[in-house]
C-alpha cells in the first residue's frame, strides 16, 4: 500500500539546480585574468566586490576567485563592477575552447 | 565598503540554480536580507517574483522557512506567523513579509495598515520594481510618471508615483528605512539593526529589474547607484520619528552634487517616451523631496 503523507501542506525541500543547470540560459561567461585580480595576485583576502554583488551567491569567497560556471547566469555584473577589469565577459563558445 | 565587506555573515541562503532572471536585483537584495537575518527567519511571501525565486513545488532554492500566501493577505498572514511564534513562546524568531510593489501598494495596503497600527513584531520589506513584473510589466501604483508599461503603452503613465513612505510614516512606527541593493553593505546594516527593534519595522527596497526597466543585465548595479546619485532614491532611515540620512546619500546631503534625473532616466527604455514636460515635473519632484529631508535631516 502507498504510503500517506500526513501532512496536509505541500512542504519543499531545500535543492540546488532547482531550475536547472541555468548556467545553459546564457551566450557569455566571465573569464577571470588571475594576474589582475587583486586577491589573486596579492594573494591576501581584499576586493571580492564580484562576490559582493553576484545576485546569484555563485562567486567564491577564496583565493583565487573561483566562479561557479554551471550555475552562472552570465549577467555580467562581476566584469562590470571589477575595479581593476580582471574579469571579461566572453561568447560561451569561445569559453569553452579555452 | 570595500573594509566592510568582511564583516557580511558569509552563508550563502539561496542555492545557486534558482529561477530568478539574469541580473536580478531582487535576488542581490534578498542574498542581503538573508545574511542579515540569520537562520531564524520566517517568510511570508505573496505571488511575486520572490514566489518564483523561491521555486515549484518539491523543492525550493531557500533555505530558510517560507510560506506562500495570497496576494492581499501577506501583512495579516505575518501578523498570524507572529501570533502562533508568542503562544509557542519562541521570540528569537524573526519574521519577515517580503513584498513586491504590487502587493504593498495595491492590494496589500488595508492589511498592511492594519498590521503598522497593531504594531505587529514583524518586519515588512517591500521591494519596489515599479511595475507588476513578475506577469509581464504592467502599471502599478509604484511606477514613476512618465514610465511605459504594457497596460500604459502608447502615452506612458500620466499619474506620480504614491509615497507610500509618508504613509507608512504616518502610523508612527518605530523603524523604518530605504536600502538599495547596489549598497548591500547599507543594506545589510539596516536589517541587522532591524532584527534587534520590537514592533514594525518597514524597509522600502529600490529593486532594478533588467527587463521590466528596459537595461542590459549587466548594468544592474550602476542604474541602482544611479538612482541614488540622483536623489531619485534617497538612503535614509527613520527612526523613533528622527530622520537621518546614510551612506552614500549622507556624503550627497552633506557635500556632493547631485546628478541630472537626465542620466538615470536615459539608461532605461521603458523611459524612452517620457516627454520633455514630465522629465522637467521629474527633476523638480525629485529635487522638492530631496529638499524636504535635507531640512528634515538638519532640524
Amino acid at each position: 500500500m502507498e504510503k500517506q503523507d500526513t501532512n496536509i501542506a505541500g512542504i519543499c525541500s531545500p535543492a540546488i539546480g532547482e531550475a536547472g543547470k541555468t548556467g545553459d540560459w546564457s551566450d557569455l561567461k566571465p573569464v577571470i585574468d588571475h594576474t589582475k585580480c587583486i586577491p589573486s595576485s596579492k594573494n591576501k583576502a581584499a576586493c571580492f566586490l564580484c562576490w559582493l554583488y553576484c545576485p546569484d551567491g555563485v562567486v567564491s569567497m577564496s583565493i583565487p576567485v573561483r566562479i561557479n560556471l554551471d550555475y552562472c547566469k552570465g549577467c555580467g555584473i562581476c566584469a562590470e563592477e571589477c575595479p581593476p577589469n580582471a574579469i571579461r565577459m566572453v561568447r560561451k563558445v569561445e569559453c569553452d575552447d579555452e | 565598503m570595500q573594509e566592510n565587506i568582511f564583516r557580511i555573515n558569509e552563508t550563502e541562503y539561496i542555492l545557486p540554480g534558482n529561477r530568478s532572471c539574469q541580473g536580478c536585483g531582487l535576488s542581490l537584495a534578498y542574498r542581503f536580507i538573508l545574511k542579515a537575518l540569520r537562520e531564524n527567519t520566517i517568510v511570508a511571501i505573496p505571488p511575486s517574483c520572490l514566489c518564483v525565486l523561491h521555486g515549484l513545488y518539491p523543492v525550493c532554492s531557500v533555505i530558510v522557512p517560507a510560506i506562500n500566501i495570497t496576494f492581499a493577505g501577506n501583512a495579516a498572514s505575518a501578523s498570524g506567523i507572529v501570533a502562533a511564534l508568542k503562544a509557542l513562546n519562541r521570540p528569537d524568531i524573526t519574521v519577515l513579509a517580503l513584498t513586491g510593489d504590487g502587493g504593498t501598494y495595491d492590494m496589500g495596503i488595508q492589511s498592511l495598515s492594519g498590521a503598522a497600527e497593531r504594531n505587529t513584531d514583524f518586519i515588512f520589506a517591500c521591494y519596489d520594481n515599479e511595475a507588476y513584473m513578475n506577469t509581464g510589466t504592467q502599471r502599478s501604483g509604484a511606477t514613476p510618471m512618465g514610465a511605459l508599461t504594457t497596460t500604459t503603452p502608447i502615452l506612458t503613465k500620466q499619474e506620480k508615483k504614491k509615497d507610500l513612505i509618508k504613509i507608512m510614516e504616518a502610523h508612527d512606527i518605530p523603524y523604518l528605512a530605504t536600502v538599495s541593493p547596489a549598497y548591500p553593505a547599507d543594506l545589510y546594516d539596516k536589517f541587522v539593526k532591524a532584527k534587534r527593534i520590537k514592533g514594525t519595522r518597514y524597509i522600502h527596497i529600490d529593486t532594478p529589474c533588467p527587463p521590466g526597466w528596459g537595461y542590459p543585465a549587466k548594468d544592474t548595479v550602476r542604474i541602482g547607484k544611479l538612482a541614488v546619485e540622483t536623489g531619485v532614491f534617497p538612503l535614509f532611515e527613520i527612526e523613533d520619528g528622527k530622520f537621518r540620512f546614510t551612506g552614500r546619500s549622507e556624503t550627497l546631503a552633506k557635500k556632493g552634487k547631485r546628478q541630472p534625473v537626465v542620466s538615470y532616466v536615459e539608461r532605461q527604455s521603458r523611459f524612452k517616451k517620457m516627454s520633455i514636460e514630465q522629465l522637467n515635473r521629474f527633476q523638480h519632484h525629485v529635487d522638492s523631496r530631496w529638499d524636504e529631508f535635507v531640512r528634515r535631516a538638519e532640524s
